[in-house]
């Protein structure tokens, strides 16, 4: 609520509403007293909820869960969530509040909000418009909804959780010793929404509109707490846009020398799990470049450009020295043999 | 809670606005001009906060740490975590809001749904909460907590913490072995150790639930949002048994369940030996509905089956192909009675669930070091929790027997004469010395001074006339002399109707041990005996005996008595005419 929708309703033009809005503070506190005893959100929740999934993906070892979030932004079936390492795996599943299970497909990646764009072929699927609300002002009150911790499983409802923005401001924060790519303005919440699964839940008004996606389980760059935020709808909006038109999203540049994702050559490798582990191909995705070159799933990359590779890591640092443009040249063993294939033009983007 | 529609918000904020603008001069009048609908709602909250701080109890177990417990009666019994008074033994201190301290006695314990029951003694006016259908409880709804979160509630006030439902019919996998959550409350009002055991509120004040877990995992031991509440209506289900002192079970179908390609639950295993076998269940049986839930996932099976005690009888509905059956099921127990014990042995051992702090528990009081307040509330026995407690109910239940039976049935000969519904004329004669029923297909005789499981006649009744000399003995006797009797807690009035109302409605049962058969009374708050269950054979079917009596006459007397045995009905006898004759023997086969 902001002192500018209590203007909105007041019948008596500007100059009332300026006493009105004046005086507002006063009320605050009991009005909100009132919200919270006479209205019960059940209904608004319910039907945010309709257009959450939960995400099922890869993981279930080493303290990196299976499951996150995702929200509908299209009727056709697009689902914005957390780019992840759920995100790594042959078979991405995305089920609804009805109990409705979908395998879907990654459409897009964008490396700087790190955000992903699952579709899903369903029908008559309910959707958030992305756009559709007004920014918020900090104190606003907000219900977050997403699959925490999996506790909702088949039809069961997402949890909701209520809280306030508490504040507006660039996201400066980290993840292990990497720090996160996106630094642009997120909301800071009170509400803790920082938890296991539920990256990419959705942040709601009290009207149960989009205002943002809950982000990923980041420290503070700072200060090392948790933090709980989210990314608002616009730069959502954007992100969506521009994934569904299947731009290619350049990843930041301060990180672009040190690592480059496989995934946007459509190359998804086994599960980075240990410490070194073996660049297997788990699967590749239809129509890329890697499919193209002939690349299939249990190939073992050995070099990447004339770079030796013995891991996981190393594939994605031998890629981030192919400079853009130039032409990436693979080498894996199958079945005893070793064979080349080339894949084109390293594109931008990629880091993650 | 109410539900205001937006509109009416808008005018509410329209006519505020028009009491602001009118007394802009003074800000004192305008808190006085604050609309009555806000006061109102205001003073709603302040009211349901107190109510839920005043029934709050705040437990001390010494140095093993305590936890929070709930009111919910005026003669002081107490709702708490089983992993709460573990750590304390059978005597415990509880604090109140008021400041005062009681001497507390552990009554019940229900280790797998981590429920204990404990009575505050002291007092017969307490002040307690009212438990409600928590069925009803929507998903944002209003709730709060209080309860003594890190043991912060040294001048023994509560600390409450708000929030909304974060989500109704949780399932929160056991840890370990034991403390299962099922069909729980999940809510983000902060919940923290210490929390454990206190009430959960809707906005009314009334209480939905008992605090009892929360997800921690990576953040440490400290709320992250998430809190787990156990269910008012699973407590209700508990409760009795509790109440009786017992160690109580939750339930097993005897089957195992899994989620098949199509999507369906299906029995993937299921024992010869349970009762969901007996009655049909067979291996990819699909589970439609428990208890009156629909189940859709394996998920929603647990969750209703551990709600439930083990023991009662719920209503099954499955399908094989296509074909749509129903059955209503004894349900087993999830552990063996010695099983319960050992876990409940190490649990004192090593206690789980939250903890403020990592101390070692204390030695547990003995029987002998109880405080003097509380001296005499203590019985040690196998199987029950308190057995103290049991003898409290079996008697209370037994006055309540004594009460109607006294004005209506005399000692001597009982002769029960009517019709059959499927024609033809009975004669039940009941005396201490036999037991005889004329039938039209014959006559049957059954020795009362023996024992019972010799002969369970009449044929095809699995033990009528036991069942009925039984019953006639303990209205003559009362439970104490009838053999070796306990109360055994509570099960639904009538199983079959189990799940169309939120809340069942439960009566009182009577185990007893007598003449080498097992029997169990269903006694209605008038102190009528309503049902009968008799077993010649143990973990066989029971002849079931339902009485009802005449809405007009005394309830101890039938108007009717209906006989099962598995899935056949034996007969329901319509009683024209119940007649009490001298202790003379009469010869068999004479009809009145």
């Amino acid at each position: 609520m902001t002192r500018g929708r209590w203007c909105g309703w007041s019948p008596w033009g500007p100059r009332a509403a300026r006493i009105g809005a004046a005086m507002l503070v006063l009320m605050l506190e009991s009005a909100a007293v009132v919200r919270a005893m006479a209205f019960s959100p059940g209904e608004t929740i319910a039907a945010a909820a309709r257009r959450v999934v939960k995400v099922y993906g890869a993981g279930g070892v080493r303290g990196l869960e299976a499951y996150q979030s995702g929200v509908l932004v299209s009727p056709a079936g697009h689902v914005v969530t957390v780019m992840s390492t759920v995100l790594d795996a042959e078979a991405i599943d995305c089920v609804l509040d009805d109990g409705r299970r979908y395998q879907a497909t990654l459409r897009g990646i964008d490396p700087q909000r790190e955000l992903a764009l699952l579709e899903i072929e369903g029908e008559e699927l309910p959707a958030f418009v992305i756009d559709e609300a007004a920014p918020l002002a900090v104190g606003s009150r907000i219900f977050a909804l997403s699959n925490l911790f999996g506790v909702a499983v088949g039809d069961e409802r997402v949890s909701v959780q209520q809280g306030v923005i508490a504040a507006f401001v660039p996201l400066a924060a980290r993840r292990g010793a990497y720090e996160a790519p996106f630094q642009g303005d997120v909301y800071i919440l009170d509400c803790t929404t920082n938890n296991p699964g539920s990256p990419g839940g959705a942040l709601v008004d009290r009207q149960g509109r989009l205002v943002g996606i809950l982000g990923k389980e980041l420290r503070s760059a700072t200060s090392g707490v948790w933090l709980n935020y989210a990314l608002p709808a616009a730069e959502v909006a954007t992100s969506y846009r521009q994934m569904a038109a299947g731009e290619t999203i350049a990843p930041p540049p301060a990180d672009a020398a040190t690592a480059f994702d496989p995934l946007v050559l459509g190359v998804v490798l086994v599960p980075d799990l240990l410490d070194k582990t073996p660049p297997f191909v788990e699967s590749v995705n239809a129509g890329s470049a890697a499919a193209r070159a002939g690349l299939v799933p249990d190939d073992l990359l050995v070099a990447v450009s004339g770079r030796a590779v013995a891991s996981r890591a190393a594939v994605r640092q031998a890629l981030a020295l192919v400079p853009e443009g130039d032409p990436v040249r693979v080498t894996v063993v199958r079945r005893g043999a070793l064979v080349d294939c080339d894949l084109g033009p390293r594109p931008a983007g990629g880091r993650r | 809670m109410r539900r205001t529609p937006q509109p009416g918000f808008r005018w509410l904020c329209r006519v505020s606005a028009v009491a602001m603008i009118a007394v802009l001069p003074s800000a004192r009048a305008l808190a006085a001009e604050v609309p009555e609908p806000v006061l109102a709602a205001e003073q709603s909250r302040i009211e349901a906060i107190a109510r839920g701080a005043r029934a709050a109890v705040a437990i001390f177990a010494g140095e093993a740490g305590g936890g929070s417990g709930v009111l919910i009666s005026p003669d002081g019994y107490a709702l708490t975590n089983f992993h709460v008074v573990q750590p304390a033994g059978v005597a415990m201190k509880c604090g109140l809001s008021d400041g005062r301290i009681h001497d507390a006695i552990l009554v019940g314990l229900d280790p797998t749904g981590d429920v204990a029951l404990v009575k505050l003694v002291g007092r017969d006016d307490f002040p307690c909460a009212e438990l409600t259908d928590s069925d009803l409880v929507e998903v944002g709804d209003f709730c709060f907590a209080a309860g003594n979160p890190f043991l912060l509630a040294t001048d023994l006030k509560p600390s409450i913490s708000v929030g909304i439902v974060s989500g109704v019919h949780r399932y929160q996998f056991p840890a370990g072995t034991i403390l299962e959550y099922a069909d729980c409350l999940q809510v983000d009002a902060a919940i923290n150790p210490g929390n454990s055991g206190g009430g959960l509120f809707d906005a009314r004040g009334r209480l939905i639930g008992v605090n009892g877990r929360a997800s921690f995992e990576k953040r440490g031991r400290v709320n992250v949002g998430v809190g787990y509440a156990i269910s008012a209506n699973q407590l209700r289900n508990f409760l009795g048994f509790l109440k009786g002192g017992r160690l109580v079970d939750h339930a097993t179908l005897g089957a195992t369940v899994a989620t098949d390609e199509d999507g369906r639950v299906v029995i993937s295993d299921i024992l010869e030996s349970s009762d969901a076998y007996r009655r049909g269940l067979r291996y990819d049986d699909e589970i439609v509905s428990l208890a009156g839930r629909p189940v859709r996932t394996v998920n929603a099976l647990k969750n209703m089956l551990g709600t439930l005690p083990a023991g009662w009888r719920v209503p099954v509905v499955f399908r094989r192909a296509g074909r749509r059956m129903e059955a209503v099921v004894r349900l087993a127990g999830l552990h063996r009675p010695t099983e319960l014990a050992q876990i409940v042995a190490a649990e004192e051992a090593e206690p789980q669930g939250p903890k403020p702090d990592g101390a070692p528990p204390a030695p547990r009081p003995t029987p002998a070091t109880l405080p003097e307040a509380v001296k005499g509330l203590y019985e040690a026995r196998s199987g029950f929790t308190n057995h103290h407690f049991n003898v409290l109910e079996r008697d209370r239940v037994a006055a309540g027997i004594a009460a109607s039976a006294a004005s209506a049935a005399t000692a001597g000969v009982w002769v029960m004469s009517g019709r059959l519904d499927s024609g033809g004329a009975f004669r039940i004669e009941l005396s201490d010395t036999r037991g005889v029923i004329d039938l039209p297909t014959g006559t049957s005789e059954v020795d009362a001074t023996g024992e019972l499981d010799a002969d369970p006649g009449p044929p095809g009744s699995g033990g009528m006339l036991a069942a009925l000399l039984l019953w006639r003995r303990l209205l003559l006797t009362g439970p104490a002399q009838l053999g070796r009797t306990s109360y055994w807690g509570t099960q639904p009035r009538d199983p079959a109707a189990l799940g169309e109302f939120a809340s069942p409605d439960l009566v009182d049962v009577l185990e007893t041990a007598a003449a080498a058969v097992e029997a169990r009374f269903a006694v209605a708050a008038d102190g009528g005996v309503i049902g009968i269950e008799l077993w010649p054979v143990p973990d066989a079917d029971p002849c079931d005996v339902r009485l009802t009596p005449r809405p007009d006459g005394p309830p101890c007397l039938p108007a009717v008595i209906e006989v099962r045995h598995g899935d056949s009905r034996f007969g329901t006898f319509q009683i024209d005419e119940i007649r009490f004759e001298p202790a003379v023997p009469q010869p068999a086969g004479e009809t009145s």
